[in-house]
């Protein structure tokens, strides 16, 4: 197989996207993230960037109009509803289920394909243990720290197997040593996973270590 | 640090007497004198007899299992309702319609939803006209038991229209305290249909803070005299129907039954409730198995649907159900199968409201008295707490709905007891100290969450400017928080209106109110009396919520900063 066609299909299109609300556009954008590679978008608070996540992940609010596509792996995304999408998120917050234990809300994540309850708990377990939590598993999500707390989300929207991942200010609520780490493990665990990955961000920082394109959406 | 409002510090203890000051000697005048214990009557030892005498009763025991299973089935179909309904629309622009389509049914009586249901679904009902003759051929009602069907799914329909915007408003309530918009997109993103995602994922930490309330709906579905009284079955009534004929009864030594049945009614809401906390169980062991398997739940449709559809049926059937009660009220000759009335007379009403006049005064002084002292008390309980941090707990809130989850039945039958006992009963202030054990609890629990809410740095800001906390509670809180006080007195003020059982008992007959006369009118069946009454029940608690909407915005209407 030729690398040069797999580039066309592999990774993220987003061909002509339009978000409006009423007459002003808020984003428009053509762009292609290939597998591991990151696509920032940049703005001030307010500006739409969020908006163009909840289009990505199909919540939009009926307030916004939009137009284009949104194409992964030549899957084309624009109609399925957000259960179908398998767009990975992580927000500001980890935002752990807090009523479930460290292990089961990345058990929750793991597809429905793989049966069988131990089955699950095992992958859940391994991947506790992947991210250094692997004496965590049976903890209240609440006991951990920040940094853990952090590690656990992003374990657990990979355990999903998405086919995007997208980032909503994922860092900016971490303290300074913990944002530079947690950004690295995030971008390699992408990287490592072949995932395109969209960030929306209003810090410099973030998009120099997410390296890649950089899309500046206006002030509103 | 100013000093407190000093009224404030006499208002816990105070609330807490109200509260539970009467649950407490009622609940001793009930099981007193079925212990055998009531001096006036002759009952000066101590015997378990009533309670033999109470198992004799024939067909007791059915009475107290339907009473259970009422409790038990009207709140799984309302919550089971109201929680696939959030689940399907939460954020949708449909959902906004649902809610302000379903708020104002919670000011209608139960009394009035109940007639209004009857009138809909009976044999020579509004449906069955719309049906009639081209459809099903009759010309004269056909002879079926549909209302008071031995079964209770009429009472039980009728409950749950109105429990539906009651568990919903306590839902939407909850809300905002769980980080519901990210969990039903973090769920989504994951795969979860929007059914899988809230009820694996928002669910358990929103039922937490809802689960007494749906206990209130359990004790009150098991223990309700009125709905049962209109919709329920005969022969055997339910429980709590059996007891008020028995308090009723003319010969007095029937007072010793009744209260042995008073207790043994609060050891069926007992056991409904702990029917319920095993339907708790099962259904948290159910949800986490479904959970551990990864079940996506995708294809929802159906259940969404029909959720919808519940939703919208008891909001149709209540106001449904009101406009046939207005029309009956206003018709003239109307025949069946006719789906209108022949012609339209005033008569009915002209009749009823000289009569309807006493009734009325009574019903507006109870009401307006006993919301204005559960607003002054909620005011100054919310602003002792403001000043001491203390009374937040789960603690306080179990003691504020304690008066809803005890059958009103065990202890009111008690507290007429003692009113006889000390020569108070039929009077106005014993009637309104009756009220405000359950105004009281509502205004709390409908204040409160805004009250708290509030910008505390006003509060501070006023401070520097050199206030008193008195001065800054009236010129500045009270004022910015005028439409939750608003809605919070057309809650009590509507609560006070639907009493139908501490008003006959406490009322002795000799004070009634509007809801009393209509429910006695129920044996009749004069459906344009009824008609009157019923629809007159349902406006005043209408009229309390219209000024509440509306004055605020004719107050400020020059404040942008205060409109919703």
């Amino acid at each position: 197989m030729r690398l040069g066609g797999m580039s066309d299909t592999q990774g993220l299109r987003l061909e002509g996207v339009h978000i409006c609300l009423g007459e002003r556009v808020l984003v428009a954008l053509d762009a292609h993230v290939g597998r591991g590679e990151t696509l920032t978008v940049m703005g001030p608070s307010g500006s739409g960037k969020s908006t163009l996540l909840a289009y990505l992940g199909g919540f939009l609010d009926p307030a916004f109009t939009a137009s284009g596509r949104v194409i992964v792996d030549g899957v084309d995304l624009t109609a399925l509803e957000a259960e179908k999408r398998h767009a990975g998120i992580l927000f500001q917050d980890p935002l752990l289920f807090p009523h479930l234990s460290v292990a089961d809300n990345i058990a929750i994540a793991i597809p429905e394909d793989v049966h069988g309850r131990k089955q699950r708990r095992a992958l859940a377990e391994e991947a506790l243990e992947d991210a250094g939590l692997a004496e965590f598993g049976d903890r209240d999500p609440d006991t951990l720290s920040g940094g853990q707390k952090a590690r656990v989300a992003l374990q657990r929207v990979l355990a999903s197997r998405p086919r995007l991942l997208l980032l909503d200010e994922p860092f900016s609520k971490l303290d300074a040593n913990l944002r530079e780490q947690t950004r690295q493990l995030v971008f390699d665990r992408a990287r490592r996973a072949g995932l395109p990955v969209v960030l929306v961000t209003h810090d410099e920082d973030d998009a120099r270590a997410a390296g890649g394109q950089l899309h500046k959406v206006d002030p509103a | 640090m100013t000093r407190g409002v000093r009224l404030a510090r006499l208002a816990p203890p105070l609330t807490l007497a109200i509260l539970l000051g009467p649950l407490a000697f009622g609940l001793a005048g009930t099981a007193l004198p079925a212990l055998g214990y009531l001096p006036e009557l002759g009952g000066v030892s101590f015997t378990t007899a009533h309670f033999s005498a109470l198992a004799e009763v024939p067909g007791i025991l059915r009475s107290a299992v339907l009473s259970i299973l009422i409790g038990l089935v009207t709140t799984l179909v309302s919550l089971g309702a109201v929680a696939a309904f959030v689940a399907s629309d939460l954020g949708t622009s449909g959902f906004a319609r649902m809610r302000r389509m379903i708020s104002p049914l919670l000011s209608v009586p139960h009394a009035a939803a109940a007639f209004g249901l009857a009138f809909l679904i009976a044999p020579s009902g509004m449906l069955m006209r719309l049906v009639s003759p081209w459809l099903t051929g009759y010309d004269r009602p056909p002879d079926l038991l549909i209302v008071n069907d031995p079964m209770a799914l009429s009472m039980m329909a009728g409950l749950i229209v109105k429990e539906i915007p009651f568990l919903f408003l306590v839902t939407l309530a909850a809300l905002p305290q769980t980080r519901h918009v990210e969990t039903m997109r973090l769920g989504r993103s994951l795969g979860y249909g929007r059914i899988a995602s809230f009820t694996f994922l928002l669910w358990p930490p929103l039922y937490r803070q809802v689960r007494l309330a749906v206990f209130a709906v359990v004790a009150y579905a098991s223990s309700v005299v009125d709905v049962a009284l209109i919709l329920g079955p005969h022969l055997p009534p339910t429980l709590p129907v059996r007891l008020i004929e028995w308090m009723n009864d003319p010969d007095l030594e029937t007072r010793f039954l009744a209260s042995a049945g008073a207790v043994a009614q609060l050891g069926v809401t007992l056991l409904a409730l702990i029917g319920w906390i095993g339907l708790e169980r099962i259904g948290a062991t159910l949800v986490s198995r479904a959970r551990n398997c990864g079940h996506r739940m995708q294809r929802d449709r159906l259940v969404r649907a029909g959720a919808r559809m519940v939703m919208i049926a008891s909001a149709v059937i209540v106001f449904g159900g009101i406009a046939v009660l207005a029309l009956w009220s206003i018709s003239g000759l109307w025949q069946f199968p006719d789906a209108l009335p022949a012609n339209f007379s005033l008569r009915s009403w002209m009749q009823a409201l000289p009569r309807m006049s006493g009734p009325l005064a009574t019903t507006l002084a109870v009401a307006g008295l006993s919301t204005l002292i559960a607003l002054v008390l909620t005011i100054l309980c919310l602003e002792r707490e403001y000043e001491t941090g203390r009374g937040r707990g789960n603690g306080a809130l179990l003691l504020i709905y304690l008066p809803l989850i005890v059958p009103q039945i065990s202890f009111m039958f008690g507290l007429q007891v003692l009113s006889i006992w000390l020569g108070i009963d039929a009077s106005f202030p014993a009637l309104v100290l009756a009220h405000l054990v359950f105004v009281l609890p509502y205004v709390f629990l409908s204040l409160s969450d805004p009250w708290r809410a509030h910008d505390r740095r006003h509060d501070l800001i006023a401070a520097g400017l050199g206030m008193s906390r008195t001065r800054t509670l009236i010129a500045i809180r009270m004022p910015m928080l005028t439409r939750a006080i608003l809605t919070a007195a057309a809650v009590g003020f509507s609560v006070s209106v639907g009493q139908y059982l501490p008003t006959v008992l406490i009322g002795a007959g000799r004070l009634t109110t509007v809801t009393t006369e209509a429910v006695a009118l129920a044996a009749g069946g004069n459906r344009r009396v009824i008609g009157v009454y019923a629809f007159m029940q349902t406006l005043l608690p209408f009229l309390a919520f219209a000024i509440a909407t509306g004055l605020p915005g004719l107050l400020f209407r020059n404040r942008r900063g205060l409109r919703v």
